[in-house]
């Protein structure tokens, strides 16, 4: 019977069972997706308001930005950015006389996925901004507010509603973009599910396991992403 | 009797889109508690001229003072102006109450948040007293019950009232008031207009641009008369709707009947 086939022990969370291996993967996993999704909307709100009311040089470089990185397969960015990255910090932190650095698996993982990350919200913030009816803000400018402070308690809130569905997405892309990061060979969960499969040779196994995991982040996001939605339209009339 | 002091002076005012010139030259002063309605055809620049007072719309020329504060202007690099002085614009336009055409209230604000946003953020008035003076204005145009209510769950007619109280919120100096009914279903448009009718009363300094000839009539002080960009007439309505001597007034107001 098939059943029999599968040993269940393998998933055991203690040696020699790999469970535990997989959940540090998941938990690698999913810290890199906050750090590089944070890095991404702090990266995508400075982008958004640039190109939006930036000068004409800021952007020029927005629209460079946002091109490129959009462009370029994000393995191939993620390749880039890690190996050309860590390199060009080693030189110049050589220059300077510091010797070599280690860049953390982590540091450097969410440098990437934030800087992907960075370029696509910098497009769904734009058009959720532009969502906002000008009136919003003429009114928050009409009572004496600086533009910061037009920003702070106006615009980014207003646009959230329009942005979430967007957000949403990226955060979902954001999860399953840490995989990538195996090629560079930081332990996420992809990478420790091959070296599982690889080491007991129960490839369905563990990467029907790995799928679970990723399934269930999905789904536990989206329960998340639910109620901070219902939250940011209360202010929206039913329709 | 003196003369009581100026609130709003504007001196040879000029606004223009590109080629297109929308004020030619608009010299107007508001005295403390006077209620100037400024009337006139669609297009004739009475929302811009108005808009020109907080510097939402910066002027090309002329100049506006503010209770005998001249906002600082200073060319750009592309001839036009703009306020040399941004925290002077602020701090002005912060106790200048402005209600829109179409309302503007902010949609991720209940009602009372609304009303003590600008007097919290901008004033820095302690929360407590924001709150207890917002709820105050609520209950005066009648809409203390709808304090935690979203606007957009609201009336059009509701969330004027709303705005008029946000804008009273800032104790202001002068009100300024955008054809503020002209966004109104017509059953509507009289809650509104009874609310801005009993400001007027109490001697508030407001200017008014308007639609509404015999609301124009029954509470302003002063009328003025805009077509195309420039004061074609003014003077108090008995005159204006009397008397008019201008044929375009004289058009536009059998026009308006």
């Amino acid at each position: 019977m098939a059943a029999d086939m599968i040993n269940w022990s393998l998933l055991a969370l203690e040696p020699p069972g790999w469970g535990g291996v997989l959940l540090a993967g998941l938990m690698n996993s999913i810290k890199i997706a906050l750090g590089g999704y944070s890095l991404g909307l702090v990266l995508g709100t400075g982008g958004a308001f640039g190109k939006l009311y930036g000068g004409p040089v800021m952007r020029d470089l927005m629209e460079i930005y946002t091109t490129v990185v959009r462009a370029v397969p994000e393995l191939v960015l993620i390749l880039l950015l890690y190996y050309a990255g860590t390199d060009l910090l080693n030189r110049v932190s050589a220059a300077l006389g510091y010797g070599s650095v280690d860049i953390s698996g982590l540091a450097a993982g969410i440098f990437v996925i934030g800087v992907v990350q960075g370029a696509y919200s910098t497009e769904v913030l734009r058009g959720a901004i532009l969502a906002v009816p000008a009136g919003q803000m003429e009114a928050a400018r009409a009572f004496g507010m600086s533009p910061l402070m037009v920003m702070r308690r106006v615009t980014l809130p207003a646009m959230l509603p329009h942005a979430l569905p967007g957000l949403s997405n990226l955060w979902l892309i954001c999860t399953k973009d840490t995989a990538l990061l195996a090629v560079v060979g930081f332990s996420e969960l992809t990478l420790v599910t091959r070296q599982a499969a690889g080491t007991t040779k129960a490839y369905m196994l563990f990467f029907c396991a790995a799928g679970v995991l990723y399934l269930l982040l999905t789904l536990v996001s989206g329960l998340i992403i639910r109620v901070i939605e219902a939250r940011a339209r209360r202010g929206w009339a039913a329709r | 009797m003196t003369e009581r002091a100026e609130a709003i002076a504007v001196r040879d005012l000029c606004k223009r889109f590109g080629a297109l010139e929308v004020l030619k030259g608009i010299s107007l002063t508001a005295r403390e508690g006077e209620v100037i309605a400024i009337i006139g055809g669609s297009g004739s620049g009475k929302s811009t001229f108005l808009r020109c007072i907080n510097m939402l719309e910066v002027p090309s020329s002329g100049s506006v003072a503010i209770r005998g504060e001249e906002i600082a202007l200073r060319s750009d690099r592309r001839g036009g102006l703009v306020p040399s002085d941004r925290r002077q614009v602020q701090r002005l336009r912060a106790r200048l109450g402005m209600v829109f055409q179409s309302f503007n209230l902010w949609q991720h604000m209940t009602i009372i948040q609304n009303v003590i946003e600008a007097p919290m953020h901008v004033l820095g008035v302690p929360r407590a007293e924001a709150i207890e003076r917002g709820e105050a204005l609520l209950r005066r145009v009648g809409l203390f019950d709808k304090r935690d209510v979203y606007p957009a769950f609201l009336s059009g007619g509701q969330q004027q009232r709303a705005a008029i109280a946000r804008a009273l919120a800032i104790q202001p100096h002068a009100m300024l008031f955008d054809e503020p009914t002209s966004a109104l279903d017509p059953e509507l448009v009289g809650e509104v207009l009874g609310v801005i009718g009993d400001l007027a009363k109490e001697q508030r300094t407001m200017i008014l641009v308007t639609h509404e000839m015999k609301f124009a009539r029954d509470v302003a002080s002063h009328i003025v008369f805009l077509a195309h960009g420039v004061i074609e007439e003014q003077g108090p309505p008995e005159q204006i709707f009397g008397d008019p001597k201008s044929e375009l007034l004289k058009k536009f107001i059998s026009s308006s009947h």
